[in-house]
């Protein structure tokens, strides 16, 4: 384990362009990331993501091949995803589950012709990848990971255009599937994904060419992209209702609690085999005690996290997980988690804030509607 | 007379009699990014220097806001309901939070002035 307040923070390869562009610089998971950009601000970058589109650099995140004629299997044995099932070229959203049926990480696992090809968080890939390479002992399969790769993702509706004017194939990849392709005359692994509710793709690349790439995508675009930093990429995954690792999920929340078992499918529910699958088994069949909704508060007051939720007779039923302003739903919005029984949309409820009850109720996620390619 | 005084907390107080108007600075205003709301006191709350008077959230986070000095709120901003983005379009000026009276004019000696103000920031 590393020590975060003693470990010096890490660069992504975007770093002297996150400078040279303004950004403002914070520690995320390890690294020097950035915020937001001088000038123009989360609201701005979270609004042309949502209107044009947005360069993230998400190099911080973890990259690794897992390689071997049993690779899908044997990856299964750690996660409750379809992954044998899963065709050439084609992406899948999963989770590192832990023997109580705990959630490691989310992750994302793209089947290559060679290989399983894996993302993991920032926060979490020495964590993961020690997870996984300590179930691969004694196995034909092998862990590899990439530690001189880039990642960048390009983000909204006008994503596809400014990407398919150097790499014309990428207008041609369907949503959540993956191909090698030259971008610019790099050799990219791009794929048609990423976390923000918008078309986009996400883009692996040698990390030596990482910033003239940046720069070409950026610079030839019209002004239709437009570098984005973390506080945008947040607000953005909340409104489109996805978990932040460490917030919205860890260790001590399963899948059906975190209302994610829709990612573990009909055959891996009925043969098991992966951590916890007992468990979640049961919690399916059986329910759980506590569930993560989304929250909307009524009026203007943010929630953040650890909020207290309580029913409207006074009585605690949960915590607000994540939580801020949605620029594109023009309020505040949450997620957390909340007993069951008040699980159900549009249960009216009150958030604690410097405590004063606030008056929410409990809505359907996501909160702005996705819009991917079909 | 009018005189605009400063905070370690990076608010002004422009001071006008008796009665003091209560904002945040530009500099700070640009550390909080996007606001999106602001919560301030009641009207008639009796304060002491050093006092939560209120809270500024923006996108990211939320930030506490002091009463300057000892007194008691005489009025609001009502403009920020409805307009919490006044607060980085107009700091110094549209986007004030409160006004209060000063109950001990000496504790006005302690605060900066606009030059200490700049040095002060100039260092962070």
């Amino acid at each position: 384990m590393t020590n975060p307040a003693t470990e010096p923070l890490k660069r992504t390869p975007l770093h002297a362009l996150h400078l040279e562009l303004g950004g403002k610089m914070t520690p995320f998971a390890g690294y020097h990331m950035a915020l937001s950009y001088q000038g123009r601000g989360i609201i701005a970058e979270h609004n042309h993501t949502r209107q044009k589109a947005s360069l993230f650099d998400v190099s911080h995140m973890g990259q690794a091949r897992l390689r071997g004629d049993e690779a899908a299997s044997v990856l299964e044995t750690l996660v409750g995803a379809d992954i044998q099932g899963l065709a050439a070229g084609k992406m899948r959203y999963t989770l590192l589950t832990n023997e109580a049926g705990g959630i490691i990480d989310d992750l994302i696992v793209t089947r290559m012709d060679d290989c399983l090809f894996l993302v993991v968080n920032a926060a979490r890939k020495e964590a993961d990848f020690a997870h996984i390479s300590a179930h691969l002992k004694d196995r034909a399969t092998e862990l590899e990971v990439i530690g001189n790769r880039a990642l960048l993702a390009i983000q909204g509706p006008m994503a596809a255009g400014v990407l398919a004017a150097h790499a014309p194939r990428a207008a041609n990849l369907a949503f959540m599937s993956a191909a090698w392709m030259e971008v610019a005359g790099v050799h990219c692994l791009v794929s048609r994904s990423g976390y923000t509710g918008e078309d986009g793709f996400e883009i692996s690349t040698p990390e030596s060419q990482a910033e003239r790439l940046a720069r070409i995508l950026l610079e030839n675009s019209d002004g239709d992209l437009e570098l984005a930093g973390l506080g945008a990429r947040d607000s953005l995954r909340l409104e489109a209702g996805f978990c932040l690792y460490g917030a919205d999920i860890d260790e001590a929340t399963t899948p059906v609690e975190a209302a994610l078992a829709w990612t573990v499918p009909k055959r891996r529910r009925i043969e098991g085999g992966f951590p916890g699958a007992a468990i979640i088994n049961d919690q399916i069949a059986n329910g759980v005690a506590r569930k993560r909704v989304g929250i909307r508060p009524l009026g203007r007051a943010p929630a953040r996290a650890h909020t207290e939720i309580r029913n409207k007779n006074g009585d605690p039923i949960g915590e607000i997980t994540s939580g801020g302003f949605g620029p594109t739903l023009g309020g505040p919005l949450a997620m957390g988690y909340v007993k069951t029984e008040f699980a159900k949309k549009e249960t009216p409820v009150d958030l604690i804030v410097r405590g004063k009850a606030h008056p929410a109720e409990v809505a359907a996620m996501p909160f702005v509607a996705h819009r991917y390619v079909k | 007379m009018t005189a605009i005084k400063y905070t370690n907390e990076h608010e002004w107080v422009r001071v006008e009699g008796e009665v003091c108007t209560v904002g945040v600075t530009d500099y700070a205003q640009q550390q909080l990014g996007d606001v999106v709301f602001v919560e301030l006191p009641e009207t008639g709350k009796r304060m002491n220097k050093g006092a939560l008077a209120g809270t500024v959230e923006s996108v990211k986070a939320a930030s506490e806001i002091y009463a300057p000095v000892s007194g008691e709120i005489s009025e609001t901003n009502g403009a920020l309901d409805d307009d919490p983005a006044l607060v980085n379009s107009a700091a110094e000026g549209g986007g004030w939070f409160f006004k209060m009276t000063i109950a001990e004019p000496a504790q006005l000696d302690a605060l900066m002035d606009r030059d200490a103000y700049d040095a002060y920031v100039a260092g962070l």
